[in-house]
């Protein structure tokens, strides 16, 4: 009966354990797949449709380390605009990117997306980070 | 489904590769033309006037003056754009960037990209973008010019895409590729921010080459 009792709290737990991974992989999934909405109509233009870039002039999105780094202020650089020269991939580029007509919840899924395409794999990158980053803006 | 998009591909490929053996096959001729009676030699000879490129002096991303008849010998591509423009001009010229790789050792073949923003973008500016393109050499130039002849030209250039005349920001913001044979003809405009339409341009360049070898166009 004790055994019967632990069986069934031990799967319980294990069925709460499983839905609550899929329930943060459908929400990421939700921020992929509107990212990608976002990012081709919004940046596919510039950066490409494989996150390459275009020689010189506009930075490649495959810089791995470039975003980690820099995380906490990519929401900025997408609201914002990015003027300064960066360092991406070991080139400098010094050109402008203007700033995006994007809602917080917009700028998370994109980033979402870009920071898990392109050979990127950060996870999801959410609202609520988004806005605090935003908040902290230079 | 993914199997019947390869095969609607590959069978596209097989009909465009179709396309480029037949020796026969040349290019429209766009735009206006009027019949021009003669009489030479005692006979009289009905001949076709087309419409074609008039003269024009710009200075190019090396400093140098360029003109209609720096072309003489020329199929060249044209396009319009400025350095600044966040929209379809990276995605024009990332496609360019394939026609300049295909016929950059070609002497005949070049590609003219006009600044319809001559104020920002000085012959200083037009050379940083060109080296930040990756562009040497004199087969891709960026020409700079007073704007109000920029467009003037633009109208002749576009004559040919006039369907869409009242498309948004006008037609010189259409991102359109123009190709313009060695008479200073149009023989083909092209969407340039679609890959598909920038292949089709380069294999109309090789049609065009072999129109002249084979001496079908005089």
């Amino acid at each position: 009966m004790k055994f019967k009792i632990i069986a069934v709290l031990l799967s319980f737990i294990g069925i709460m354990a499983y839905s609550c991974q899929s329930e943060e992989k459908i929400e990421f999934m939700r921020y992929y797949s509107s990212g990608q909405e976002l990012y081709k109509s919004h940046c596919q233009n510039c950066h490409g449709q494989n996150g390459e870039g275009l020689a010189a002039l506009i930075p490649p999105l495959t810089d791995a380390a470039y975003l980690k780094q820099n995380r906490s202020q990519l929401a900025c650089y997408v609201k914002n605009g990015l003027k300064l020269p960066i360092l991406v991939n070991g080139k400098a580029y010094n050109g402008q990117m203007p700033p995006a007509t994007l809602a917080p919840v917009e700028i998370a899924q994109v980033l979402t997306y870009v920071q898990n395409s392109f050979g990127n794999k950060a996870g999801l990158h959410n609202v609520d980070q988004v806005n605090t980053e935003l908040g902290k803006c230079e | 489904m993914r199997l019947f998009n390869i095969s609607i591909i590959g069978l596209l490929f097989l009909v465009a590769c179709g396309n480029n053996k037949s020796a026969d096959k040349t290019l429209p001729i766009y735009g206006e033309r009027e019949p021009v009676t003669k009489t030479i030699d005692g006979k009289t000879v009905t001949d076709t006037v087309y419409h074609t490129i008039p003269e024009f002096k710009f200075v190019n991303q090396y400093g140098a003056e360029v003109t209609e008849k720096s072309l003489d010998n020329d199929i060249y591509v044209a396009d319009f754009f400025f350095t600044t423009c966040p929209s379809i001009c990276p995605i024009m010229h990332r496609n360019m960037l394939t026609v300049y790789q295909e016929f950059k050792n070609t002497p005949d073949v070049k590609i003219l990209s006009h600044t319809i923003d001559p104020n920002h973008d000085s012959v200083a500016v037009l050379k940083k973008y060109a080296d930040n393109l990756g562009i040497t050499g004199n087969s891709w130039w960026f020409l700079q010019g007073p704007k109000e002849t920029t467009y003037k030209l633009a109208e002749s250039y576009l004559v040919s895409v006039a369907e869409d005349k009242n498309a948004a920001g006008g037609l010189v913001h259409a991102g359109y590729f123009i190709l313009v044979d060695k008479q200073k003809r149009i023989r083909g405009t092209y969407d340039g921010t679609k890959p598909e339409d920038t292949q089709k341009l380069i294999a109309d360049i090789k049609t065009l080459q072999a129109e002249y070898k084979n001496n079908k166009t005089i």
